[in-house]
């Protein structure tokens, strides 16, 4: 009559559609909270700032429900003090029972609904659909490294691996096993030997002929090869596919004195985002700050945010530095190079076809990828038109206009959106 | 207590087996059938605690379509769970047939007897008795029409896209609530009939639509300037199904989306309006059932303990004066309610007398099957809330009007009071009451189309804050400005809400 059916082991996982639908949804709302949190907050917060919860007001359920307000009767228990007529004070708000409260019990509890993501939930969902155009092909490309690693030991290989103290090992293992068998005959025939020594003489034909036994099978112990060839014991090393890991992160940045703090400010989270994108895709970053007005400087992070300079602008000498120390420092091969350049397009009019040069045979080759963002609400000036001529021919070469704090975050998933090579 | 030895006590271990399990069963089986309980044959299902929370999620349905809000409360009573904020419930059971009765594994074998006791014998009784339930559910279809709905809307997904699914699913889960009939009688589920005139019925919808629409601008306007007829003649209270059947620029398949949210809202209706009856019926049967089987021998002590420490917490009525207050627990209520009426029919008083003339005296088993088939909160409280069961839980009713500056004690339990208290109770458990009273006014049919609904103000309770969300669903919905009036108790009306629409939704 009943039926007992055991459900533990089918269909696991069966709201794992939902749930994946719930964080489709969702990831709608973290991008829009990343999306404010890079234009309404500073940098330091951004790299350290783990926590984002999102209330999700689209996320509740609206229905038909009674607000607050009105006439309502409503029915307790555990009446301990009252009788009819009284008048009682209304209990503060948020107390629960404002009296009548429990029509709207469900629907107010879900407008709280905080979903936590950590660090690391933050950047994945972050970069999840963000790669570097050329990444696919420089993984094809490469030329894959191999790292040795060591994997036990193996019965053979070159002589040059041989392990000495496994070996031996081996081998006096091997004498032991194979002498053991003989060792304990001669024991045995050293006891009666002692014994017709006592009782028969030395000179007796039985007790040589014991030493004679006794002989022949020390001879034979003797004849136990004292290493052999399967005691061999070779180091074994297995190679192990390398990825290349290191990436080098050159940013560049105008300080003249066009390039206003806000200006600054909006670059600085360029370069941030861009960072944060290498820290995911490579085990080792190193990053180069240069900041030029005429001429260009190798400065440190805190140097290149914070000093203020002022003068006029010869872009190509950042440029030209760059090319100096990736040939310096970063040309051997081993190092994926990245370049970001932020300006506000104000150049010296005969530098813009200099800078051009530079770019398109002397650094866009070594490069994984450049990316280059103007931070003007005005119109493109001479840098930007001579840029627009690169772009055709280099494919790593990738540029985009920024007027506000709040355009970032769309200038950036366009820069770095996932193109097939 | 007198205990006649069994001749077989059942072992009385903590671990539970599948032989277990079968052996209790048995027994409460027996038990159930002798006091009478008929029910739908029973499945019992062992799961985890991740299926059930995954049952929790989508509204304890076994198959249901796929929607991000199951896995809002999917992944909200999985948070919850894992901090051990919440115990989950012990037991889920589907109104079905054969009744569907869920037992997690984690359970003690105590556990799983107390749920087999309180589902598969108490709630589905209840299921199988009532009226409600025999009216507006149909348990031998509604696994089938489940499995319909999922694969229906599964491949609208794939034609339409997930994302126009999902809007629309949106909008339809904000009207759910006002998408049931309340009088009348809703027509049997059937797969095989709704796979079979589901074709039929989107044509036969879009050409009613279409006659809808198709007003012939220069006859019409002749009588126009004589009376202005509204549409629909009479009001009407369920908007999903005015959506379904007149919204003008709905797809066929969009209606049929409609339909089953509002099909699927219908079958819950009944459980929204018994939950007192229901729950009480449930824990009163686990109890008599597990003491009669405890008092023939079957059950040994250490079961008892741990069973009676459940119940208790299960029946706690915690006073309204303590932070865990949460109004009346119904499991309290119903419970205590239905061991009155027992008590009523076996021991009555003299007050019972008064107050009870017909059932005092009365076979319990009877009369139980009586209130248990032809009553829903609102009507079980008004009939049988005894005065004894009020000074039991020393019920008393708070007025509570915001144009005055303190509370008053309406009523409480005395004399001059019970009258008072069981009205306001019921009254409270009345679905119309808890819920603003809304209903499809009229169209605009020769102007700009507009819908007009009607909110009926009760007791002077405004609408809540999400009213504005809920407009702007149903705008999307009708394709067309939308606007929400308010009747006040006097009678004069006012524009509460606006939704317009400007263009429609791309599909």
């Amino acid at each position: 009559m009943v039926r007992i059916i055991d459900r533990r082991f089918d269909s696991k996982k069966k709201s794992a559609v939902n749930r994946q639908r719930f964080m489709r949804r969702f990831k709608h709302q973290i991008r829009r909270a990343v999306s404010d949190a890079i234009s309404g907050r500073s940098i330091r917060d951004i790299d350290s700032g783990e926590n984002i919860s999102i209330p999700s007001k689209d996320l509740s359920e609206p229905t038909f429900q009674n607000g607050e307000g009105g006439v309502w009767e409503t029915v307790f228990s555990g009446n301990d003090r009252f009788s009819s007529g009284d008048r009682i004070n209304r209990p503060p708000p948020g107390g629960g029972q404002g009296g009548g409260s429990q029509a709207s019990d469900e629907g107010e509890g879900e407008d709280d609904f905080v979903f936590q993501v950590n660090r690391e939930e933050f950047l994945d969902l972050f970069f999840e659909d963000l790669e570097l155009p050329n990444l696919v092909r420089t993984q094809l490309a490469q030329l894959v490294e191999f790292k040795s690693h060591r994997a036990g030991f193996t019965n053979d290989g070159t002589p040059a691996n041989i392990n000495i103290v496994r070996s031996m090992r081996g081998a006096l293992g091997r004498r032991l096993a194979l002498g053991a068998p003989h060792w304990a005959e001669i024991r045995e025939l050293q006891k009666e030997l002692e014994e017709k020594r006592e009782a028969l003489g030395d000179d007796h034909d039985e007790v040589r002929a014991l030493e004679e036994k006794i002989g022949r099978l020390r001879a034979r112990i003797d004849a136990i090869p004292f290493i052999d060839s399967y005691d061999l014991r070779y180091n074994n090393r297995v190679k192990v596919p390398q990825p290349t890991t290191s990436a080098v992160m050159f940013c560049l940045m105008d300080v003249s004195g066009s390039m206003d703090e806000e200006k600054k400010s909006t670059a600085k989270r360029f370069f941030m985002l861009l960072y944060l994108f290498l820290l995911r895709t490579y085990e080792r970053i190193e990053v180069v700050f240069i900041r030029h007005h005429t001429i260009a400087k190798e400065v440190d992070e805190d140097d290149f945010f914070h000093s203020r300079e002022s003068g006029g602008t010869v872009v190509s000498s950042a440029l030209v530095m760059m090319r100096d120390i990736i040939r310096d420092r970063y040309g051997n091969g081993a190092w994926n190079i990245y370049g970001a350049q932020a300006s506000d397009g104000d150049n010296w009019e005969n530098d813009s076809p200099q800078c051009r040069q530079v770019l398109d045979s002397e650094v866009l080759p070594y490069c994984q990828y450049f990316a280059y963002i103007e931070i003007t609400p005005g119109e493109p000036q001479n840098l930007w038109r001579e840029y627009e001529i690169l772009q055709a021919d280099h494919k790593n070469f990738a540029m985009q206009r920024i007027e506000t704090m709040g355009d970032i975050y769309p200038v950036f998933r366009e820069l770095f959106k996932k193109s097939l090579v | 207590m007198k205990r006649d030895k069994a001749p077989k006590p059942l072992p009385a271990s903590s671990e539970w087996s599948f032989e277990l399990i079968d052996a209790y069963h048995q027994e409460i089986a027996r038990v159930a059938a002798d006091f009478g309980l008929d029910t739908y044959p029973n499945q019992v299902e062992v799961i985890t605690a991740e299926q059930m929370m995954d049952a929790y999620a989508s509204v304890g349905m076994p198959v249901n379509y796929h929607h991000w809000s199951f896995g809002k409360h999917f992944l909200s009573t999985e948070k919850s769970y894992k901090r051990g904020q919440m115990g989950l419930a012990y037991e889920i059971v589907i109104n079905s047939n054969p009744c569907i009765a869920y037992l997690m594994e984690e359970n003690t074998m105590t556990m799983q007897a107390l749920v087999i006791a309180h589902a598969a014998y108490g709630h589905n009784s209840f299921f199988k008795g009532n009226y409600l339930f025999r009216t507006w559910t149909n348990a031998d279809a509604i696994v089938d029409y489940l499995l319909f709905a999922r694969s229906y809307i599964q491949r609208c997904e794939e034609r339409y896209g997930e994302e126009e699914v999902e809007l629309l699913l949106d909008s339809c889960h904000a009207l759910m609530n006002v998408g049931v009939d309340r009088y009348k009688r809703p027509a049997k589920l059937s797969m095989a009939k709704e796979q079979l005139r589901q074709q039929e019925r989107e044509a036969y919808l879009q050409s009613q639509v279409n006659e809808l629409w198709r007003t012939l601008p220069i006859q019409e306007a002749r009588d126009t300037s004589a009376i202005e007829r509204r549409f629909p003649p009479e009001p009407e209270e369920n908007l999903l199904y005015f959506i379904e059947k007149h919204a003008p620029l709905l797809e066929p398949w969009q209606r049929e989306i409609v339909r089953i949210v509002r099909k699927i809202g219908q079958y819950f209706f009944p459980q929204r309006q018994t939950q007192v009856m229901n729950e009480g019926w449930a824990t009163f049967w686990h109890y008599t059932l597990l003491n009669r089987l405890y008092d023939e021998g079957y059950l040994a002590d250490s079961f008892m303990l741990e069973f009676l420490q459940s119940h208790t917490n299960v029946v706690m009525q915690p006073p309204y004066n303590v932070p865990w207050h949460r109004g009346i627990n119904p499991y309290a209520l119903g419970f205590a309610m239905w061991q009155d009426i027992k008590r009523i029919c076996e021991s009555p008083t003299d007050e019972d007398r008064a107050w009870f003339p017909d059932i005092a005296g009365s076979d319990w088993l009877e009369t139980f099957d009586f209130a248990m088939r032809n009553f829903k909160d609102e009507s079980f409280v008004a009939q049988y809330l005894s005065p004894k069961v009020m000074r039991d839980f020393k019920l008393f009713a708070i007025d509570d009007d915001d144009r005055e500056h303190k509370l008053r004690v309406a009523a409480i339990h005395d004399d001059s009071g019970f009258r008072h208290i069981r009205e306001t109770l019921s009254e409270q458990y009345n679905l119309g009451n808890r819920e603003p009273y809304i209903q499809v006014w009229n169209v605009d049919l020769r102007g700009d189309r507009s819908l007009t609904l009607r909110h009926h103000e009760h007791k002077r309770r405004p609408l809540g804050k999400t009213t504005d969300q809920v407009m702007k669903h149903l705008a999307r919905l009708w394709g067309f400005t939308v606007r929400l009036e308010t009747i006040k108790p006097d009678g004069s009306i006012e524009l509460v809400q606006e939704a317009r629409i400007e263009k429609r939704h791309p599909t």
